[in-house]
């Protein structure tokens, strides 16, 4: 049986508290909020907290509203599920409807919150296992070891990021509302992460997410979430592409901006396919082009689920479909009725 | 009552483990149990409540199994800890009989054979009924989405589907 080992539980009252505790209690403590995350790797030992400080009932990281001046506003508390049925989220960003409903299960989703999964840890096959399997196979880098055992020779942790929901805020250029021990700061997504599987976010780890906050600006813009995964539901993405995009009348494209997830330790911008696309009449070549950009710059390694040159291949494919799908063209294949398996 | 408390205190703390009285809300009953700080619901639920209707699957939030409600929402007990469930309605199996007869999602499962070793059928019974609450005319689309997150390693689900339809339908005797 997996138990979870003893710790302290603490209840704060305020983010702010949440916070101090996090910054006097140091690197032993850790905050848990749905606990879908940190209870598994605790009980696989991939955690290892001694104080845990529970930001479950915490009324200030709860609501969804859109504002009419600052845009809309989502607490970092609310659930997966409350974020996916939301109607004013269904309504501005589908994208985010989708990618937070397809995080894992049902189940899942009534607990786990979108703060959660925003800062979800990375993931890799020799690290997501129990201690008995890891002790057994040899510990890597980023727990209890000191190799990474995808690529021996690499320096740093190739663990994939792995948030269906972070690659759409960043395509819809959201900001993350941070609460430390000394006040709030806003921070745009595009900064928070860092490619590095072990250290892949930048706030401070007192630091603790209160809400996203994503602009008015952005209210307007297609946006479309793609999910590339084994199964229709429980699987992390092995591929994620998400895309915001404008264009005028005309079909000029205004602004374009691509994100890919789980094919490095953070989220790729792909900027290549903006510059392609801004300012020019979107096109099926130029889509072609888009696409061959993405995966260029696409480097999935044999840690995850399938082969890593397919999901290399796949990338162009979703990074195609997303785009058409927004600009309203169709597809070669999908014209001629050759529409590929969807996985 | 005090004094056995004090004691299972002593001997938490001998063992190095922080217990704490908890009042949980279990198929409308309201029950009172000292137990460690560190228990999932679902140990709380079998082993200090002797509660072993929830089945016990992955414990790591893979397989659906362990479902309970939690205010009316099918959640993994083996992902939530037992002082998090304080102060919510909880609802396991053996909260569906009602005046001693099973719930039609019970009986449907029973009479048309939807269960093979049974295992994952608590969990999926308790997804089911958290649907039907919400929705009682799905879609078999929408029960299938709603069953999502239960694994069962037996049926092949064409079964578990139809008994569910079966409750819709109203042809549950």
């Amino acid at each position: 049986m997996l138990r979870l080992p003893d710790f302290n539980y603490i209840k704060p009252k305020s983010l702010k508290e949440a916070a101090r505790l996090l910054a006097d209690l140091g690197p032993e403590a850790m905050a848990v909020a749905g606990g879908t995350d940190v209870y598994p790797k605790m009980k696989r030992g991939q955690f290892t907290p001694r104080h845990l400080v529970s930001l479950r009932g915490l009324a200030e990281m709860k609501g969804i509203r859109a504002q009419a001046k600052e845009g809309m506003w989502i607490g970092a508390g609310e659930t997966l599920t409350r974020v996916s049925q939301n109607s004013a989220v269904q309504r501005r960003f589908p994208a985010l409807a989708h990618a937070a409903g397809s995080v894992s299960t049902p189940q899942l989703r009534n607990a786990g919150t979108i703060g959660g999964n925003v800062f979800v840890d990375t993931r890799c096959n020799y690290y997501d296992q129990t201690f008995f399997w890891r002790e057994a196979a040899g510990f890597c880098m980023k727990k209890d070891g000191d190799i990474c055992l995808v690529a021996p020779k690499s320096r740093s942790c190739l663990a994939l990021f792995s948030s269906d929901t972070a690659p759409v805020l960043l395509s819809l250029s959201a900001r993350a509302l941070l609460v430390g021990p000394d006040g709030p700061r806003a921070v745009p997504f595009d900064e928070i992460y860092r490619d590095d599987g072990m250290h892949f976010v930048t706030k401070r780890p007192e630091e603790l997410l209160k809400a996203i906050l994503i602009p008015r600006a952005s209210f307007g813009l297609g946006n479309v979430y793609l999910k590339l995964r084994r199964r229709g539901s429980f699987d992390f993405p092995i591929l994620g592409v998400a895309a915001a995009l404008s264009a005028d009348r005309e079909g000029t494209c205004l602004s374009a901006k691509l994100v890919l997830t789980a094919v490095a330790s953070a989220p790729k911008v792909v900027d290549e396919a903006s510059r392609l696309l801004v300012g020019k009449k979107i096109s099926r070549e130029l889509i072609e082009a888009a696409a061959e950009a993405a995966a260029r710059v696409s480097h999935p390694v044999d840690n995850a689920d399938l082969d890593y040159w397919y999901r290399k291949r796949m990338t162009g494919v979703y990074v195609k479909r997303a785009l058409a799908g927004l600009a309203g063209i169709e597809l070669e294949a999908e014209r001629a009725g050759k529409k590929p398996n969807q996985v | 009552m005090r004094k056995s408390r004090k004691d299972s205190k002593a001997k938490s703390e001998q063992n190095g483990l922080k217990k704490r009285l908890l009042r949980l809300k279990v198929n409308g009953e309201l029950k009172e149990v000292a137990t460690e700080t560190s228990k999932t619901l679902l140990e709380v639920l079998r082993e200090d409540l002797g509660l072993t209707g929830t089945k016990h699957g992955c414990e790591v939030g893979e397989c659906g199994t362990c479902t309970v409600l939690i205010d009316k929402q099918p959640v993994l007990s083996c992902l939530v800890l037992g002082v998090e469930s304080e102060g919510t309605e909880i609802v396991t199996v053996e909260g569906l009989m009602k005046d001693g007869r099973p719930h039609p999602l019970q009986r449907a499962f029973a009479d048309s054979g939807a269960t093979q070793c049974g295992y994952c059928i608590p969990g999926i019974i308790l997804t089911a009924k958290s649907l039907l609450d919400e929705n009682p005319r799905p879609s078999r689309d929408e029960i299938r989405e709603a069953l999502s997150g239960n694994l069962c390693r037996c049926t092949g689900y064409v079964k578990i589907l139809d008994a569910v339809e079966q409750v819709v339908r109203g042809e549950v005797a």
